[in-house]
């Protein structure tokens, strides 16, 4: 399924209580706006955890992670996890060193984080304890 | 592969590029603000924070831009005015008085929206406002270097801040000095209508004439295309084409019997006197003393005061005569009724080409049509001339009749030339 956000379309699918949303080339106001868009509305549609997929993702600027923080804290407030997936070196490095890392999981690809959050509640590990 | 520290002096130089962007591309002041915020809070991974823009007059830290403080965010923090301005009378800086007063004082606040870094906005010695930082995404304290990050675009983004303040005052001074434009010019237009009504006193016979010719001359002047601005000049033209008539015997002027050549000719020195009252005044534009200098010529050579023909005679001035007769024709004056409109339809027939151009009588009747026509929704004509003067079913007919003769006749002369 792929839904439009905003002006442009943000890819986004829904399995389960688990949204998988992906980002573009570059994560900077205009595309990070609308991956925060999408973002909220699967929150208010009840989703559990968010999947935000770095697979096409270059570059991530600074307004790309203060976004990314807002998302965190809005999936935070919402009980619901975080997983990033596909993240590619440069931007793992930036997550990492800013702390973004400490708030969210990361996964190879969006079915690695698929079965990581399927895998905590199996175990009994509520989504937002996954983190 | 480059070190942490290096991707992280990258990532922060960037964030730099980024912020000078944000605050260069920007018009919108409360987008400008949030987007230089999402700058500071990324370029050191800061989970929350605010901008407050510092309204020195209300003593007022007003948030202008908040993220991740949620509902907690105030949208202002109040001191006291007089206390900014002893402070900086006492030689005390803007940062000092920030550091000594406002810190101090909202402790508790800062507390409360959990923010751990304050750093003032100063440009040019002038508290413009305030970043509140909250917690980093590390959980760590901010380190020194990070602090220096964070002054340095706090710099940036106080010069944002206080250009858009000066861009904001050069808008509202533009927006008064429009309004005192405007006021002044409504100001010239009512004087030159008072003026208007003190030529016509002077006539008996004509009162309310000045300022008609002034409505049929606009009328005129729009038909034939011209630009709003010399619509205004030409109209306040035909305001004062007679005020000539001030230096003219008023016993003349008003003479109920027939006047003789002597009073004649004292009369027919009234557009030269109208050229020579209005010509020293630099400030009005040079139809207005013209329209009163040549109101008065004919086309075919036999007006006053120089007789000239044609193409001698300026538009405006023929636009002005046009006007000018018009309003006589359709006025009841105490020594003889209007007359009616088909009479006046008859009289520019026989005139035009001969007393008036062709292209003025066509735009005047041209517009009286459009008028009955509907075209226009103003009843310009109706108000001027009475509502039952102008009978569609009567009227229309014979205007049109004396378009398509004179546009015939101009086309005619157009093939002939």
């Amino acid at each position: 399924m792929t839904d439009q956000a905003g002006d442009e379309p943000v890819r986004s699918e829904r399995t389960g209580d688990v949204a998988v949303i992906h980002a573009g080339a570059y994560l900077n106001k205009l595309s990070g706006e609308r991956v925060e868009r999408e973002c909220r509305r699967r929150l208010a549609e009840g989703c559990r955890a968010l999947v935000l997929d770095f697979r096409q993702t270059g570059l991530v600027n600074s307004i790309g992670v203060s976004i990314l923080l807002g998302v965190i804290d809005a999936a935070e407030r919402a009980s619901a996890a975080v997983v990033f997936s596909g993240v590619q070196h440069q931007a793992a490095q930036i997550f990492e060193l800013l702390g973004l890392t400490r708030h969210v999981r990361i996964a190879k690809d969006s079915a690695d984080a698929i079965e990581q959050i399927t895998n905590a509640t199996a175990v009994g590990v509520a989504p937002n304890k996954m983190n | 592969m480059p070190t942490a520290e290096t991707t992280k002096l990258i990532h922060a130089f960037a964030a730099l590029a980024d912020l000078g962007e944000e605050i260069a591309a920007t018009r919108d002041f409360g987008q400008m603000v949030r987007s230089t915020l999402h700058v500071v809070l990324g370029a050191l991974g800061i989970r929350r924070g605010a901008v407050a823009e510092c309204d020195a007059a209300a003593g007022e830290l007003v948030f202008v831009a908040a993220w991740g403080l949620g509902e907690d965010a105030p949208a202002s923090l109040s001191f006291d005015p007089l206390l900014l301005e002893e402070s900086l009378r006492s030689s005390t800086d803007a940062a000092q008085f920030f550091e000594r007063h406002l810190t101090l004082s909202f402790r508790a606040e800062f507390e409360r929206l959990r923010v751990d870094l304050v750093v003032p906005l100063i440009v040019h010695g002038e508290l413009v406002g305030a970043i509140l930082l909250g917690g980093k995404a590390t959980e760590e304290a901010f380190t020194a270097e990070e602090r220096e990050v964070v002054s340095t675009m706090a710099r940036h983004i106080g010069v944002g801040i206080y250009n858009h303040r000066l861009l904001r005052e050069v808008e509202r001074r533009a927006r008064e000095n429009r309004k005192l434009y405007e006021d002044l010019r409504a100001l010239y237009r009512n004087t030159v209508r008072a003026f208007a009504i003190a030529i016509d006193c002077k006539d008996k016979y004509t009162q309310g004439h000045s300022e008609r010719v002034g409505k049929y001359t606009e009328i005129i002047a729009r038909e034939l295309g011209w630009g709003e601005e010399e619509v205004e000049d030409i109209a306040i033209g035909g305001y004062l084409h007679d005020v000539g008539k001030l230096v003219v015997e008023r016993d003349i002027i008003n003479s109920p019997h027939r006047i003789d050549a002597k009073q004649s000719s004292e009369l027919n020195r009234h557009p030269a006197a109208g050229f020579e009252i209005l010509s020293p005044l630099h400030q009005i534009d040079d139809v207005i003393p013209t329209v009163a200098r040549y109101h008065h010529e004919r086309i075919d050579g036999r007006g006053y005061p120089e007789g000239l023909t044609g193409e001698q005679i300026p538009l405006c001035a023929k636009i002005v005569a046009a006007a000018d007769s018009f309003d006589a024709m359709t006025t009841d004056r105490t020594y003889k009724r209007r007359k009616e409109f088909p009479e006046v339809v008859e009289d520019f027939r026989r005139t035009t080409g001969k007393q008036f151009a062709p292209e003025v009588v066509v735009a005047l009747f041209s517009a009286i049509l459009k008028e009955l026509d509907g075209v226009t929704r103003e009843r310009r004509f109706a108000r001027l001339l009475g509502r039952d003067y102008l009978q569609p079913a009567r009227c229309r007919p014979l205007i049109v009749e004396l378009l398509d003769e004179l546009t015939r006749v101009e086309r005619a002369a157009a093939e002939t030339a």
